[in-house]
């Protein structure tokens, strides 16, 4: 690292030296996250087609592989998926606003790679170690509905529009319920640096993570980041049986995929920030022997995978919500819940201090 | 008591999870899927796939030209043309199937007098351009000299059904 500092310095003076040496830094640490992100979300595809495959005694795809060797049939269709939708071409319709038509795309999948800035892979690894993080994540991943709106738009089809419109009521609905959980986990550690978050939670064992004390409120944290992904089963923002595809039916080649990894890149930062949350991060479930030799990245990947395996679970499993069934989980079942939770957690804060030294109660107070 | 039920129910999600239950148990059940070009699902002997025109042992065509399966063809995908062979017997000149009108009813075989035309066992075939899929004489009675074993062992099994 010396090293590398010492030749920007002098490459571009003792000045810009120091400037240029960080941004390079940070330049080459956003590839580290954003290129394995965008593998991961290649691949995430093929699990869900896969998983979703073996729930319906199908077997997924299991052809295209590498080389022709026979135990990887089936890994290289992500590989191919993308080359063909790059290879497509991109139609853009007639009476389109071709600037925010393409566009659109843009806005939907930056916010959902500039929200893992704050991600704390382990107690070390962090891009951003801010402290409003949460805040920061709140406000990422509701930029994320102005991508469908303008797509919704600029496409000029009613179709389109009304996946644009029904989507942006969602997310409204969604992100009150969302916001409100967050606000519980706050309470509970006191700050709104994600990597304090988790140091929050550490412990003995699983039992200190906010799951326990917090589990409705996990819940509806899971279901709204579910809805606010626009996936299965709050999907009528897409709503293929009903409005054809929603806000993306007039995108095509790969202006349609960049909706397609925003849509997957979003569902592993939902999964991300459950697990760093509620499921404690990068702390292993028990603070013992075999437990903590392996590194927190991993334990920290593991839960991810668990949570985005849900994803995949529900979408094999539920119906789509009817549009005012949505409305009302949202706004008459998660909010009431959500404030009930906040109160609860309010008195068990005021309690005096002697009483929080009592068995479960001390896990999660400190 | 029966509302605090309902409540309870749907509160704690209990019909969801009794669905991922579902869902999660097909995960792990043995998968049906016929892995195609390597697997194939069995076919009958009366499967009605391509069509042939058969030879007698001694090499002589057997079709005699008499139409009755160009008449009965509900899809008029068959076109004959018949004329007086030098040795004085009766035979097409010309005898084309389109493919792509067939619907593969298999009248034309229950017409014919002298088990001529056949449809095999045979699925995948292809054309690349228009007019591929218009079998003349000659290629039906190649496909005929090819499967020829296969068509009269089919032709046996269905025999006593007949």
């Amino acid at each position: 690292m010396d090293y590398t500092q010492q030749l920007f310095e002098q490459m571009f003076g003792a000045d810009w030296g120091m400037t240029a040496f960080i941004l390079a830094k940070n330049i080459f640490y956003i590839f580290v996250i954003v290129v394995p992100l965008l593998l991961a979300v290649a691949y995430l595809t093929f699990a869900e087609r896969k998983i979703i495959a073996y729930m319906q005694i199908r077997v997924g795809p299991n052809r295209v592989t590498f080389f022709g060797i026979p135990w990887l049939r089936g890994w290289g269709q992500p590989i191919a998926d993308a080359v063909k939708a790059i290879m497509k071409e991109i139609i853009i319709p007639t009476g389109a606003n071709k600037f925010l038509f393409l566009l659109a795309p843009i806005i939907t999948i930056a916010p959902a790679l500039a929200a893992w800035a704050v991600v704390p892979f382990s107690p070390e690894l962090v891009l951003a170690d801010i402290n409003a993080g949460l805040l920061y994540i709140l406000a990422m991943t509701s930029l994320g509905v102005y991508g469908v709106i303008i797509a919704g738009w600029a496409s000029n089809s009613k179709y389109a529009f009304l996946g644009s419109m029904r989507s942006a009521a969602q997310l409204v609905s969604y992100e009150l319920a969302m916001g409100f959980a967050l606000v519980c986990v706050l309470m509970m550690s006191q700050s709104l640096n994600l990597g304090d978050i988790v140091k929050g939670q550490q412990g003995d064992s699983f039992l200190n993570w906010y799951l326990i004390p917090l589990f409705p409120m996990f819940l509806v944290y899971f279901i709204s980041g579910v809805a606010e992904t626009n996936r299965a089963p709050f999907d009528v923002a897409e709503g293929e049986s009903e409005i054809v595809a929603g806000f993306h039916v007039d995108y095509s080649g790969m202006a349609f995929t960049v909706f397609f990894l925003a849509e997957y890149a979003n569902m592993i930062l939902v999964a991300t920030l459950t697990s760093i949350m509620f499921l404690g991060g990068w702390l292993p479930p028990l603070n013992i022997a075999p437990f903590t030799f392996i590194p927190g990245i991993v334990w920290l990947l593991l839960k991810i995978a668990f949570m985005l395996f849900f994803f995949l679970w529900f979408r094999a499993t539920f119906p789509r919500y009817r549009y005012d069934q949505i409305m009302r989980l949202g706004w008459k079942i998660f909010i009431p819940i959500t404030l009930i939770w906040i109160l609860i957690l309010g008195v068990l804060l005021q309690l005096p201090d002697s009483s929080k030294e009592l068995f479960p109660l001390n896990l999660w107070f400190k | 008591m029966e509302r605090i039920k309902h409540f309870l129910k749907s509160f704690l999600l209990f019909e969801l999870l009794k669905g991922m239950k579902v869902t999660g148990r097909y995960l792990f059940a043995p998968k049906i899927t016929v892995h195609y070009p390597e697997e194939k699902t069995p076919q009958s002997p009366r499967f009605r796939g391509l069509h042939a025109l058969r030879r007698y042992p001694n090499g002589e065509e057997r079709c005699i030209a008499c139409k009755l399966c160009e008449a009965v063809c509900p899809a008029l995908a068959i076109t004959i043309e018949s004329d007086q062979r030098e040795d004085g017997t009766r035979r097409t000149t010309r005898y084309d199937i389109d493919l792509i009108k067939c619907i593969f009813c298999g009248f034309c075989e229950e017409a014919c007098p002298v088990d001529a035309i056949v449809e095999t066992r045979v699925l995948e075939y292809h054309g690349e351009i228009r007019g591929d899929l218009t079998y003349t004489k000659e290629m039906l009675l190649a496909v005929g000299d090819r499967y020829e074993e296969q068509i009269a062992k089919d032709k046996e099994a269905d025999a006593p059904y007949r």
